[in-house]
């Protein structure tokens, strides 16, 4: 909501929470190789953490956390990254999205892949927390 | 008869889900309501693919070096999970741009009722 | 009713979409995935591999998609100034 919340249980419980809701993001982002988990998923909890601190500590003080006039700007970055690395492997040779042709040195096509992967997912984790956070932002008005 | 229940009735209850969304969209007169309904039916969709990627005695689709690649129906489908991941996702931003329009609606007209609405606008 | 009694039962492993080759003699999908997935990118999770590298196409139109929504979001509800 626009003025912070007036109770301290909310304040305390909201300020210990975020940081843990942003780790577990990005726990489940970066793990997203290895265990469910991934882009959309950890960029959703991320969002989530800064929701929760725009609806009980009030929109000022989250500002300071992701300010509201830049998401929209980051959310082109993320979409920009993915379909960067889609063309950088166009202009290196192969078809669009091979990640076998990206421009790393030194690395196998599989660990290729793999680092490609990891690349496009950050783009995607960037849209969606970004998006759904200026969602948020226009529906509340701030 | 007893076969045909243990097999089928995850689809009846999802078509069941399904009919109860179809209902609040196409009786309530809620603008809201109707939004309601459309999640529903998005969501029986999602579980009714989510269920066709059901094997008996399979596991995640996450490669574990004790079970080995070379028979996949000791995984689940991924496919199916795959698609469900994007569908959530656009499910999401839909709702979003869906309430943005009912917010719109409801500070020029004042109301979310659908005759009434109509009446208004004419 | 009647089109779910035709549809293969839960948990049926000779399912259409289950099987490793079709009718017609092709590979199906989700077994080819399963097999090869680990070989060709060196990820475990045979989702994360579809839906980045094998289906990268439809998650750059999802994020497309993701992106359009909070434009279209921000030009609904943007109050003009006065």
């Amino acid at each position: 909501m626009k003025t912070p919340s007036g109770s301290p249980i909310i304040q305390v419980a909201a300020r210990g929470l975020v940081p843990v809701i942003q780790i577990i993001g990005l726990y489940v982002f970066f793990h997203g190789h290895y265990s469910p988990g991934g882009g959309f998923q950890g960029g959703v909890l991320l969002a989530a953490s800064i929701l929760l601190a725009r609806l009980s500590l009030g929109t000022e003080v989250s500002q300071l956390l992701f300010p509201a006039r830049k998401t929209i700007i980051f959310s082109a970055l993320g979409a920009l990254i993915f379909a960067g690395t889609g063309l950088a492997a166009l202009l290196a040779g192969g078809h669009f999205l091979n990640y076998e042709f990206l421009p790393l040195p030194g690395l196998e096509p599989a660990e290729l892949r793999n680092w490609g992967i990891l690349i496009i997912e950050s783009g995607v984790t960037l849209t969606v927390m970004t998006s759904l956070i200026a969602i948020y932002d226009e529906i509340i008005g701030c | 008869m007893l076969e045909l229940i243990e097999g089928y009735y995850a689809y009846f209850f999802l078509i069941l889900l399904f009919l109860i969304g179809l209902y609040g969209m196409m009786i309530k007169r809620n603008l809201m309501k109707k939004i309601f309904g459309m999640s529903i039916v998005q969501t029986s969709v999602i579980l009714f693919w989510i269920t066709s990627a059901f094997k008996e005695n399979a596991t995640v689709t996450v490669f574990d070096p004790g079970i080995g690649l070379e028979n996949p129906d000791l995984y689940l489908n991924p496919l199916p999970h795959t698609l469900m991941l994007t569908a959530i996702v656009v499910a999401v931003v839909t709702l979003g741009v869906s309430f943005a329009l009912i917010i719109a609606i409801y500070r020029n007209y004042g109301t979310l009722d659908e005759p009434r609405l109509l009446e208004r606008t004419r | 009713m009647a089109a779910a009694a035709g549809l293969p039962p839960r948990g049926d492993l000779h399912a259409p979409a289950h099987l490793l080759v079709n009718p017609a003699g092709a590979p199906v999908a989700g077994a080819y995935y399963i097999q090869h997935a680990y070989k060709h990118a060196g990820t475990p999770n045979i989702v994360t591999v579809v839906l980045a590298d094998y289906r990268g196409f439809d998650t750059l139109g999802e994020t497309l998609v993701v992106f359009t929504g909070a434009i279209s979001v921000l030009f609904i509800l943007r109050r003009r100034r006065p």
